[in-house]
């Protein structure tokens, strides 16, 4: 995985809880090293350990953990060019959601080492829709879960979520409903294309 | 299309997209001659509605005479049967400033027009390059750290062999003048003998300072052995200057050193040789020449300098 994906769960630990907590994962999932670098890229089973060793340290389930990171990138300061990101894709959330389609190819071509799962984005009434997250493990989904919740206030509109999930030994599936409830809910925060700082 | 200018049969602006609009400072600018709005950059000499007229479909890049000073380049198109002329534009890499200048969002771009995704591009590979740029300067500093290491001897904190020789390779690669020592301690072994190895740790290290001491700056000390040492003096011809220092080292290493309530008492033999002794100055040679000079140092009694001399 990607050294950014690496990143993103020690940059979650440090700013979320503290360094010390970090330095505490560290310990427990018995890293060589103790500072992630995003530009490069780690074996697989490195991005499992420190989710695990972060879920031990935390004393909460990988699912939770997991749902953390995807509100914290939408969410954190230190975050807000990943939420500037997201935002590109759509002016309404409902555009952001068709937006997902695309999300996989956007980012390959932004970061071409950074593998993606495959999003699919199906509608069934406007206000109804499916996200399908195709992976090779689990867990993109609850990221995945986190973001949206987040995402949602972002954007102002109240939503309901659900995720279900399959897993097949090779590949897992993890299908969430999302239910617009409504358009309008609060302010959201303000987004500008232009990157100067201002949204 | 919003950004595009729709042009009448006689030359006036009729229609503009409104992204377009937007970029128009708040001009009103339809029913307007179009060249008088537009300057066209390419194709070349197109000064007058005639010359508008006869252009083929195909390329154009304009601009506004009075108004953002981008280039816009798109495609210019003779609808025939109702003699208009429609040119769809694009801003081209403009887009990053124009999104700034006039705060345009997503809805002002066409859905069929990457604009969009080139501004996600340029976000995201500029977020990607922010951190390659810091990894490379954490690598940078790391790498000088473990070059530094190379180079350094642990228990004293002088320099090395390796340092040392490296030195000596580019010096005689280059024509610099330099002055050759090498130093042997005397009576160091009877010190480690007598009062045991802490004791020889903290004289080479006193003999560290009194070495830095006795030099300049600039020059480099080597420990190269148990009690070894080499010295390069870069810029130096003169002997006198060198004999100098020799005798001064000698001086403050004969001084007692104390550790733990005991006196330790060493001394120095000196080899030295000069760059300017010779007229190819080969390191090997030269560091040979140095040793012999220091036997001759050991062999006369100890605790004293001896240049090397070409008849010897």
């Amino acid at each position: 995985m990607h050294g950014l994906v690496n990143k993103l769960v020690q940059s979650f630990i440090e700013d979320i809880y503290n360094p010390d907590m970090w330095d505490a994962v560290v310990r427990d999932s018995k890293f060589e090293f103790r500072d992630f670098e995003a530009m490069l890229v780690y074996d697989d089973d490195v991005t499992d350990l420190a989710i695990d060793g972060a879920a031990r340290v935390l004393g909460k389930s990988r699912d939770m953990v997991l749902e953390d990171i995807g509100a914290y990138l939408v969410t954190h300061k230190n975050m807000e060019p990943v939420r500037r990101l997201l935002r590109f894709g759509g002016h309404t959330f409902e555009e952001f959601l068709y937006s997902l389609d695309d999300l996989p190819d956007r980012v390959t071509l932004a970061i071409p080492d950074l593998e993606m799962p495959t999003m699919e984005i199906r509608e069934y009434t406007r206000h109804n829709h499916t996200l399908v997250c195709t992976w090779r493990k689990p867990g993109f989904g609850s990221v995945l879960l986190g973001m949206l919740r987040a995402l949602g206030d972002d954007y102002g509109v109240l939503l309901m979520l659900e995720m279900s999930r399959i897993v097949d030994g090779k590949f897992a599936r993890e299908t969430i409903k999302i239910e617009l409830l409504e358009i309008d809910f609060s302010e959201g925060r303000e987004f500008h294309l232009a990157a100067d700082g201002t949204g | 299309m919003p950004l595009h200018i729709q042009i009448s049969d006689l030359g006036h602006i009729e229609h503009v997209g409104p992204t377009l609009t937007k970029l128009c400072n708040g001009k009103q600018v339809l029913g307007r001659r179009f060249l008088e709005v537009f300057e066209v950059r390419r194709p070349a000499h197109i000064d007058s509605f005639t010359a508008l007229r006869r252009l083929e479909n195909g390329p154009i890049k304009l601009l506004f005479r009075d108004g953002p000073s981008y280039l816009m380049k798109g495609l210019f198109v003779q609808l025939e049967s109702e003699h208009r002329i429609l040119i769809n534009l694009s801003l081209g890499v403009h887009v990053v400033d124009a999104v700034s200048d006039y705060d345009l969002r997503s809805a002002d771009f066409a859905h069929s027009d990457p604009t969009v995704d080139m501004l996600y591009l340029i976000e995201a590979k500029s977020v990607a390059l922010d951190e390659s740029k810091r990894l490379n300067a954490r690598l940078e500093g790391a790498k000088v750290l473990a070059e530094e290491q190379a180079y350094t001897d642990m228990l004293t904190g002088l320099k090395n062999r390796r340092a040392s020789e490296a030195l000596l390779a580019k010096l005689e690669q280059s024509s610099a003048v330099f002055g050759l020592m090498h130093l042997d301690l005397d009576y160091f072994k009877q010190v480690n003998d007598t009062f045991g190895h802490a004791a020889g740790d903290h004289v080479l290290r006193h003999v560290a300072g009194a070495l830095k001491a006795a030099t300049r700056a600039g020059d480099l000390i080597a420990r190269v052995g148990g009690d070894e040492f080499v010295l390069v003096f870069c810029d130096c011809v003169d002997m006198v200057v060198l004999d100098r220092i020799a005798r001064r080292i000698i001086e403050l290493l004969e001084e007692p050193i104390l550790f733990e309530g005991q006196i330790c008492r060493i001394s120095a033999s000196i080899g030295a040789t000069l760059s300017s002794f010779y007229e190819h100055a080969r390191i090997n040679t030269m560091m040979n020449d140095a040793d012999q000079a220091l036997y001759i140092s050991k062999d006369r009694g100890r605790a004293r300098h001896t240049f090397f001399e070409p008849q010897l």
